[in-house]
């Protein structure tokens, strides 16, 4: 972004006027993530710098939280981070299998029907979630599903699904269709040619919807508040709970360790996207 | 060379073209068998349920299975002078099979939505109603409280006879059916959903327009840098993007807060006085920043992926015509960008208008939405019906953005990371 020599004074002023809102922006947004770090060290019982913090003596910090959320006797994070994580892993196996199974499908151009199909596909995603919330809490009662696991499950893959379908159709968008064809012609079945050769083209794709269905499923909370019962509590669940009634720099070291996961996940998810790009070709 | 006489064969005998169409017809089979398990799971699970919340919306029958009886009497009565003894004698028989069933407080409540009063008067109807004696129940129940010989409270209980009713609707836009059977609004300073609404709408309106003003620069930086440093750039975006919603709320929690960190910023460049620290939270302001915040990825992300597409050298053109770079910016750029800019709007308007865990946590009372008025109504009043009615009622907007969205961008278009 440098620029030419010959750029008159006052549009010198501009551009840096320009970089100067530019970085601004990019501080609100990811600063607020860092107060978080250094917060939940805190050595003391409150949620702000404490003196010792600022002038970086070492009896400011400890891990004091981190043992709380960890050993603490009437802690219930073990239990939320034991359901949240079996929850979202169910949640994302159901919603890539029915996800890309209907990517194939609304990819196909014989598919009829194919913009109303997917506006009902992509609904969960733009729907807020409350109204999800409200219409899936009164299926699961019928169903006998409340505070169950598996109605927790059911309603995850409901609204993980979408962000499956979208990827895994874009993924497919740049896919040629001759490969099948030709395996199809050398005397491959239809499951064998996409477990062979369709599945690992399009893993990148797949496998970034998962990640996506995973961390809705991780950090949904709407939903969950209507259908969980005390067993089932999750650590968006907890989180909630704890934000609403103190503020405890428990919340903080959890919160600390969610930064770290979704750090993972973002990592992962960039360097899918970067060899999906490569695979299809669209290297710019 | 007539059409019959060359018409096409496939080696088995069949015309070519019948052939084609069974073949297509097949592929069209076996696409939609791909995309049936989701569709029926989606719709057993997900658009049923809906349907569902249209039709408890409007669903009245409760009162009318109770008072059976008192309805089917009621039907001959004009609603101007108190009903005849026929009506009271039908009532007393509903009354004392729900008190059998212990059902008399499920008809109060249900009244009392109707008109208020109902609670204590059953209450006490129940009570004295053990040591009524057989015939003239008119006189027994109007003894019981002035209320029962009040002509307006057996008008209530008449518009409680249809098995559907719009009555949710009403209320949900703060208006009801008054004695008279005409739809009027409430008194000005009970009109507390339409403050709702308007607020919901306003909030989400400035979200998007500071989503836009903010996203706009930072896109255009990102689309513009070589490429190791707009990666790095990236995860700006992209960490808060993947970061958990309840995480990036606790952080303007502890921002905001009054002896918070912006707060002890502005008192250190001495902005505001230590003693008067402002509420930053708890109210509008922090609905906000921190939904400004959290909805921000949503529109660099369009927008980005738009100005990628956009040839750095049609600026150029533009400048070397003669254009300034503000010139060049506003009739070559900008109108390029005009799809990234819908897309984001109508994604961050629509996820916007929706928002319930932000608007809980640091909106106080004047900062919550609509959104919360649903929760507050399915979780503490347990008035399902009127949480449904609202929530279609949002659901409508958000479908008409939807769709405007999908003509305007494509469903298939929407771009995620």
């Amino acid at each position: 972004m440098a620029l030419p020599k010959y750029t008159e004074p006052h549009y010198r002023i501009w551009h840096y006027i320009y970089l100067t809102i530019c970085g601004a922006v990019f501080f609100f947004l990811i600063a607020p993530l860092f107060v978080i770090f250094p917060l939940s060290f805190n050595a003391e019982e409150f949620l702000s710098f404490s003196d010792g913090m600022k002038s970086l003596d070492p009896d400011a910090f400890s891990l004091r939280w981190y043992k709380d959320m960890i050993y603490g006797t009437k802690n219930p994070w073990g239990l939320a981070a034991k359901n949240s994580f079996i929850i979202a892993i169910f949640a994302t196996i159901g919603s890539v299998i029915l996800g890309t199974v209907a990517a194939l499908g609304l990819s196909s151009r014989h598919m009829p029907y194919k913009g109303l199909i997917m506006a009902v596909l992509i609904s969960p995603m733009i729907v807020p979630l409350i109204i999800s919330g409200v219409a899936i809490f009164f299926f699961m009662a019928k169903a006998g599903l409340a505070a169950t696991h598996t109605g927790i499950v059911l309603a995850h893959i409901i609204l993980g699904t979408p962000f499956v379908v979208i990827t895994v159709t874009a993924t497919l968008s740049g896919f040629d269709h001759s490969v099948t064809r030709a395996a199809a012609s050398l005397g491959s079945d239809p499951v064998n040619t996409f477990m062979k050769i369709t599945l690992p083209l399009i893993l990148p794709g797949v496998i970034s919807g998962g990640l996506f269905a995973f961390v809705t499923s991780f950090d949904e909370v709407v939903v969950v508040l209507f259908l969980a019962g005390l067993e089932n509590t999750t650590i968006p669940i907890q989180m909630w709970t704890g934000l609403r009634e103190q503020l405890s720099p428990t919340i903080l070291a959890v919160a600390t360790c969610l930064i770290i996961l979704s750090t993972l996940i973002l990592v992962t998810a960039e360097l899918l996207r970067r060899r999906s790009e490569r695979l299809r070709g669209i290297n710019r | 060379m007539s059409s019959e006489t060359k018409q096409i064969l496939t080696t088995d005998g069949i015309p070519l073209e019948v052939s084609l169409k069974k073949a297509e017809r097949k592929n069209k089979i076996k696409a939609f068998l791909l995309v049936a398990p989701l569709l029926l799971f989606l719709i057993i699970t997900y658009v049923f349920p809906i349907g569902d919340m249209l039709f408890r919306s409007v669903d009245d029958k409760m009162v009318t299975q109770m008072l059976p009886k008192t309805f089917k009497a009621m039907e001959n009565w004009d609603g101007q002078e108190l009903p005849d003894e026929e009506v009271f004698a039908a009532f007393h028989e509903d009354f004392i099979k729900l008190v059998e069933d212990k059902r008399e407080g499920k008809l109060s409540t249900q009244l009392n939505y109707t008109k208020n009063g109902f609670k204590s008067i059953i209450k006490k109807l129940r009570r004295k109603s053990k040591s009524f004696e057989e015939g003239n129940y008119k006189e027994q129940i109007m003894s019981v409280h002035k209320r029962w010989a009040n002509v307006e409270y057996w008008r209530a209980i008449k518009r409680r006879a249809p098995e559907f009713t719009s009555q949710k609707y009403l209320k949900g836009m703060d208006m009801y059916v008054n004695e008279e059977g005409k739809i009027v609004s409430v008194e000005e300073d009970r009109r507390i959903h339409r403050v709702l609404w308007l607020r919901t709408l306003e909030i989400a309106f400035f979200v998007t327009v500071f989503c836009f003003l903010m996203a706009y620069p930072i896109a255009h930086l990102l689309a513009t840098l070589p490429m190791k440093y707009s990666n790095l750039l990236m995860i700006c975006v992209l960490l808060p993007f993947w970061t958990s919603l309840l995480v990036r709320t606790a952080s303007w929690m502890i921002l905001l807060q009054q002896q918070g960190i912006v707060n002890d910023f502005f008192v250190g460049i001495g902005l505001v006085a230590d003693d008067n620290r402002p509420e930053m939270m708890y109210n509008k302001t922090g609905s906000y920043v921190a939904m400004t915040q959290i909805l921000l990825p949503f529109m660099v992300l369009p927008l980005y992926s738009v100005m990628k597409t956009i040839s750095p050298s049609l600026m150029r053109a533009g400048k070397s015509l003669g254009g300034t770079p503000f010139v060049a910016f506003w009739k070559v750029y900008f109108p390029l960008t005009i799809p990234g800019i819908g897309a984001g709007c109508l994604l961050v308007f629509i996820l916007a208008i929706g928002y319930y865990i932000t608007p809980a946590l640091v909106g106080g009372a004047s900062g919550t939405l609509i959104s919360n008025q649903i929760a507050f109504h399915m979780k503490s009043t347990l008035d399902w019906s009127f949480a449904s009615a609202m929530g279609l009622m949002l659901l409508s907007g958000v479908l008409v953005i939807y769709w405007l969205y999908n003509k305007l961008v494509g469903i298939d278009n929407i771009k995620l990371g």
